[in-house]
């Protein structure tokens, strides 16, 4: 049971709360309360530690940015108009709040302001839910499409979206990258033949295929009812991200053990066992290991691809935020920064446990 | 006729300055349902004989006949145990065996195969660990799966490189005589590679040096002729065993005795270097085409 868990800990990154679980069983007190102090404790420490600095900038920033309100009041207006901005910035009035680093409090509050307005927004959707149930019925028996929500997506509506983009556009990385790959690393002239297009396209910006995605799409889809905004930012998602499986795909392949080929060879396996019992097996792990790059890179390009195609997700969110300039739109941008960040990690994670259930010799992974 | 015959066969890797010489006018034939040990050095071509017969590599001159037919590349009538196991690690113990029923009764039903991979692993005495995959087995639980694999091709020839180098004394000890028992059931012609000369006494009808690289030949043959079952500690005793083993020691300390010689001999070549014996030193102006010019 000890066992089990300490190896799912392991297995899902959780590894710093071994010795955790280790003392609680009462094993080898002194070495596991030392453990977990290095494992868990330091690294609590360096947060609160960050922490502690980002409030000490922020506050830093605030003043500087408050300071220089006051005499720009006091160079244009006068010294009562500095003492008013003075008065005002201290109440703490919305129209006059210093623009600058939100401090962690600020980001707490408006991370809770965010999930009230989730709260809200899923209420009212509910609502309309209910209200229009009746209707949609008779519509659908008509034939009519049904009446749906069109009201403003909350902060977790649109970590949903960006979800789905990534995934979307992961798939199509896997679907496009891996047979390549198999097929250019099957063959050293094939692969000595698209080497170059490889080599050039796979450094190209994520906002060039974005607009190279909206060039042909933009001509392809001529039905206004399709959503098209979500498909050029999944389809440049796509393409941005799936270098890496498929070089990594085409090196996998091509560089099968010597050992494995000459069993191959001996047992005079047929083209389909060869690539499905021995190629593609031992290139698993080399694939997974591109898949996971791919994810990483796809969820890195999409917040900018969404922020550029305008389409719904954390990325447009982040960009509307910075547009609107409300009193906590900055505090805002940080809250999403962090789901970003947190999600990323969550990703590769994930990526990581699969990558070592692919890999048939474990010491492999990192 | 031989049943597997090499004649004046040579064989390098490379070419220009990194070309090397493995094999030289290498000359052997091998009768239907012998046993046959090769044993020599590490590094002499070992490998790269029995490549050439499983079809892996070709001679660059000379042939290699099997059956009065030269080779044209691997073939299911030749079963090889590789030096180095070669399971595939993602295919469990049945599945490692599977593939090569496969590929040799590929008409059968799927119970008929099934029935026959169970046998094949079942005579390495693997059934317990028939559905392990490779990496949760010991080294000697692989070379038996490795020889199951080899075996269910239902080969004519089994070649067999350094099977059992790599194992502890005492299951190596077991898995002699399991192979040899084995080949003793259908008599199937047998290619064994060894290091170890015991082990190719306790095995073979007939032993073959190898000499070392480059440049590698076959030694003259001793023949093996204590009956059947040998039992090591019994054999261990016998007088003629003593000679025997003596006898291909000596040939084999002294071929590579030579060829250290030999090496010894181009390596070591001093350079002519005459050394400069100190002058007496003694001031004296400097003449004009000494000095030395800065500006
Ligand atoms: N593919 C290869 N390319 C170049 N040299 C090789 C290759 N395979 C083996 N050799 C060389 O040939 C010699 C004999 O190798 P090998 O047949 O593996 O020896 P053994 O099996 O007796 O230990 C060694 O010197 C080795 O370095
Ligand atoms: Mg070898």
């Amino acid at each position: 049971m000890k066992n089990k868990l300490i190896t799912g800990l392991r297995f899902t990154g959780l590894g710093f709360l071994e010795p955790l679980v280790r003392l609680i069983q009462g094993e080898d007190p002194q070495k596991n309360t030392l453990a977990f102090v290095k494992r868990a404790i330091f690294p609590l420490l360096s947060i609160a530690l960050f922490i502690g600095i980002w409030h000490a900038s922020a506050d830093y920033l605030y003043n500087k940015e408050a300071t220089a309100r006051i005499e720009k009041a006091r160079e244009k207006q006068g010294e009562t108009a500095a003492t008013e901005m003075k008065e005002c910035i201290a109440s703490g009035d919305v129209s006059c709040q210093p623009n600058t680093l939100p401090s962690p409090a600020k980001v707490w509050l408006a991370y809770q302001t965010l999930l009230r307005d989730h709260k809200v927004i899923s209420n009212d959707k509910a609502a309309f839910k209910k209200k229009t149930a009746a209707l949609n019925a008779k519509r659908k028996a008509k034939g009519d499409a049904p009446i749906t929500y069109t009201g403003r997506p909350s902060f977790v509506d649109q970590i949903i979206t960006s979800l789905q983009t990534v995934f979307a556009g992961f798939l199509l990385a896997a679907l496009i990258a891996i047979p390549i790959g198999i097929i250019i690393g099957l063959s050293s002239t094939l692969r000595n033949s698209f080497n170059w297009l490889i080599q050039i396209l796979k450094p190209v910006s994520p906002v060039v295929w974005l607009l190279l995605v909206f060039m042909i799409v933009k001509t392809l889809i001529t039905n206004p009812d399709m959503d098209k905004s979500f498909m050029i930012s999944f389809i440049s998602v796509g393409l941005c991200a799936m270098w890496a499986t498929l070089v990594n795909t085409s090196m996998g392949v091509s560089s099968v053990d010597k050992d494995f080929v000459n069993v191959a060879k001996v047992l005079k396996l047929n083209v389909g066992q060869n690539i499905f019992k021995v190629v593609l097996p031992s290139s698993l792990p080399m694939i997974f290991t591109g898949l996971r790059i791919t994810l990483s890179v796809a969820w890195m390009v999409l917040i900018a691809i969404e922020l550029l195609a305008q389409s719904p997700g954390l990325g447009s969110f982040v960009w509307e935020e910075f547009q609107n300039g409300a009193n906590d739109s900055n505090a805002k941008i940080i809250v999403a920064m962090f789901v970003i960040g947190l999600i990323g990690f969550l990703l590769d994670r994930i990526m990581m446990t699969i990558q070592k259930m692919m890999s048939f010799n474990k010491a492999e992974v990192a | 006729m031989a049943f597997l015959e090499l004649k004046n066969v040579y064989k390098s890797y490379g070419t220009g300055k990194e070309r090397v010489e493995v094999l030289s006018d290498i000359n052997l034939s091998i009768e239907e349902g012998e046993f046959l040990a090769i044993v020599g050095f590490t590094g002499s071509g070992k490998t790269t004989l029995i490549n050439l017969i499983n079809g892996l590599h070709f001679p660059d001159k000379g042939e290699v006949l099997l059956q009065g037919k030269p080779i044209t590349g691997p073939g299911p009538d030749r079963g090889v145990v590789f030096q180095n196991y070669s399971l595939l690690p993602w295919l469990s113990v049945y599945h490692n065996v599977k593939l090569a029923i496969d590929k040799a009764y590929p008409q059968a039903t799927g119970k008929e195969k099934d029935e026959r991979i169970r046998s094949y692993v079942e005579m390495v005495g693997l059934s317990h660990a028939i559905h392990k995959k490779p990496a949760e087995l010991s080294g000697g639980m692989r070379q038996r799966v490795s020889v199951a694999r080899a075996l269910a091709m239902n080969p004519e020839v089994l070649l067999m490189d350094e099977p059992l180098s790599a194992l502890d004394a005492l299951t190596r000890g077991t898995l002699q005589e399991e192979i040899v028992n084995i080949w003793s059931k259908d008599k199937k012609t047998c290619l064994l590679i060894t290091n170890d000369v015991d082990e190719g006494i306790i095995m073979a009808d007939r032993i073959v040096p190898l000499t070392p690289g480059p440049n590698a030949s076959l030694g003259p043959e001793f023949q093996v002729d204590f009956p059947r079952p040998r039992v090591i500690t019994e054999i261990n005793q016998d007088p003629a065993y003593k000679l025997l083993r003596n006898e291909i020691l000596e040939y084999l300390i002294q071929v590579g005795a030579a060829r250290k010689q030999e090496q010894k001999q181009v390596e070591y070549t001093l350079p002519d270097l005459k050394p400069v014996m100190p002058g007496r030193l003694r001031w004296r102006k400097k003449r004009e085409d000494e000095k030395v010019k800065y500006f």
